[in-house]
């Protein structure tokens, strides 16, 4: 039965190349009328997992519904209410914008009429117009993703894929294309789109799923991933001559929080537990010759939680490194 | 939000989980469209089924004329036949491995998300090049023609240059089913020439089978190049519709029957 609320409902996704789980059982559940976005670094399983959500690849195992329509036994069904933008453009290079476009809509089974119609609507829309007739390989990265994006829309289907939508984008067009995706959603449209960049996810998603090497490591509102990781830190540098032990210690002292210390010299990471409690930390510094040549606090981001969830955090490295290097100090002392 | 009135097919039409056969037929056709417009875009990829035809025809008649039938114009009403048949399946060679380049592209991973006919982005593509078969062929004749072959009459040549068309674009699929698999359109030629060559040359094409050794004879008169040459040369030199044309589309029958399964679902299964 077609159910319009959960446009998306995967459960146990398994999807192997010879050896390798590319995708190893994921779960993903997308409301209707929402942006999901699928967060993760290269090779974590997202275009294989939207491969099996858009009918281009069969699961191994585990379900998947779009629409409550099952992607394997009701495959033409899913097809018809779904639209897929590619990581690369998916288009055909050696024809013109418009040639594209029409092909897909009598593909589509538009009349030649309502093609036509179509066609130079979504070349308005998409502001290539005066492109239509060039062939493509004149076009830029932009014009082809727009393109490519315009192609999937023929139809208007009410569950839009984007594959990287954004990769290999200027920061101008990227801008572009975002507003393009908002646009979409204002529309109805449910979108799913994977990204690699924090901010993407972050300025679109309504909710986000990380992933890594193939299964879902964390899943939720972007407010709520940011939330998982704690609360906000205070980054402190000191200035030459002040020691770095000193304001550890008193940092302890003060606050009973245990300071990490970057390699760097003079670089001290306070998680803020309670803003309050920093005047009376700054105070202490003051009273004990420890001078400051930095201070600034910083918001966890969507990039931390990305790193400490997937386990190739840069802070958990460094302390890693930084422990070892205390731990190898300790033996030659 | 949506709404359940947004869930139905571009057009406004009900969903249905398989394509008609109206729908097939629709989409390939327009994916044959497609394949015209790109034959319109890079007429360079034209040069095999003008040139081929040409070359091979002054080639083979003056070098095996003499030779074969005392002179070359009682050589004409053999090698002809000969000749079309050969040049017209060589060009479906190029088929696959022009589908292998079109399938790298990444338009092809579009067409398999739509809502269409599954058969269609092959069998668009593999009508689209009976164009090109039909200007090797056309060019054939004239080339005989021009060298002072007379067939008895248009219509049989007409009938003929169908008969072939229809047939290389069955045996098509057996490289599209190449195209599919192969990694590369390099290993796709390469594959294909094999099957290619003992299928041409093994024939009744270029000379009469009875001074060969048995052995051979026997897979001479089984191939259905043979009977495809057989069919060309009577309806041409004779004017007659023998057993041998229906062999020949029977034949036709059997490889896109075995074929164009395969191929569909190698393709479906490529990633």
């Amino acid at each position: 039965m077609t159910d319009t609320r959960i446009a998306v409902e995967a459960r146990g996704l398994v999807k192997s190349f010879g050896t390798n789980r590319a995708v190893d059982g994921v779960d993903l559940t997308v409301e209707a009328g929402t942006v999901y976005g699928v967060l993760g670094p290269n090779g974590a399983g997202k275009t294989t997992t939207i491969s099996m959500l858009a009918t281009l690849l069969r699961p191994d195992a585990g379900t998947a519904r779009v629409f409550g329509h099952d992607v394997v036994r009701e495959s033409q069904i899913v097809r018809q209410l779904i639209g897929l933008t590619g990581q690369f453009a998916s288009v055909d290079e050696k024809l013109s914008a418009t040639e594209n476009l029409m092909i897909f809509s009598r593909l589509l089974g538009l009349s030649r009429t309502d093609a036509r119609r179509r066609t130079s609507e979504l070349l308005e829309e998409f502001h290539l117009t005066d492109a239509a007739t060039r062939p493509l390989a004149k076009f830029s990265g932009g014009m082809r993703r727009r393109l490519d994006l315009a192609a999937s829309l023929i139809a208007q289907p009410p569950l839009i894929f984007l594959d990287e939508p954004t990769t290999g984008l200027d920061p101008r067009t990227r801008g572009q294309m975002w507003d393009t995706i908002r646009r979409l959603v204002a529309t109805g449209s449910t979108v799913l789109l994977t990204t690699q960049y924090l901010d993407e996810a972050d300025q679109l998603a309504d909710r986000i799923a990380v992933i890594d090497r193939g299964t879902v490591v964390a899943e939720g509102t972007a407010l709520e991933l940011k939330a998982s990781v704690g609360q906000a830190s205070l980054l402190l540098r000191l200035r030459s001559g002040s020691s770095v032990e000193t304001a550890r210690s008193i940092i302890g002292r003060v606050l009973g929080i245990e300071a990490i210390v970057s390699p760097e010299a003079g670089r001290l990471t306070v998680p803020m537990s309670d803003p309050d409690r920093v005047t009376v930390l700054l105070v202490a510094f003051r009273d004990e010759g420890v001078h400051l040549a930095e201070m600034s606090v910083q918001q966890p981001t969507l990039d931390e939680v990305f790193l400490t969830l997937t386990g190739k955090g840069i802070p958990d490295d460094d302390l890693a490194a930084h422990e070892h290097a205390d731990t190898v100090e300790g033996v030659r002392a | 939000m949506t709404t359940a009135t947004s869930l139905v097919g571009a057009g406004g039409r009900p969903l249905i989980n398989h394509a008609s056969l109206r729908q097939t037929l629709a989409n390939t056709l327009t994916m044959a469209g497609r394949g015209l417009l790109k034959i319109r875009r890079t007429p360079e990829q034209l040069i095999d089924v003008t040139v081929q035809p040409i070359l091979f025809t002054l080639m083979f008649t003056y070098i095996f004329g003499g030779a074969i039938a005392g002179d070359v114009q009682s050589y004409l009403p053999i090698i002809i036949p000969g000749i079309l048949v050969q040049t017209v399946i060589t060009t479906s060679v190029v088929t696959g491995v022009q589908l292998r380049e079109d399938m790298d592209n990444g338009v092809f991973d579009r067409f398999r998300s739509l809502p269409i006919a599954r058969i269609a982005p092959l069998s668009g593509a593999l009508l689209a090049d009976t164009v090109r078969y039909a200007i090797a062929t056309t060019l054939t004749f004239a080339m005989g023609y021009l060298m002072g072959f007379r067939p008895v009459s248009l219509a049989a040549v007409i009938g003929a240059g169908l008969l072939v068309i229809v047939c290389s674009w069955a045996l098509s699929w057996i490289f599209a089913f190449f195209g599919v698999i192969a990694r590369s359109a390099g290993s796709v030629q390469g594959t294909s020439f094999l099957i290619l060559f003992p299928l041409t040359f093994l024939s009744n094409a270029f000379v009469p089978a009875d001074t060969m050794p048995d052995w051979l004879q026997w897979f001479v008169n089984i191939n259905p190049v043979s009977h495809l040459v057989t069919a060309v040369r009577e309806m041409i030199n004779e004017g007659v519709v023998s057993t041998e044309v229906w062999v020949a589309l029977l034949g036709a029958a059997i490889v896109v029957a075995v074929f164009a399964p395969l191929t569909v679902r190698a393709y479906m299964r490529k990633a």
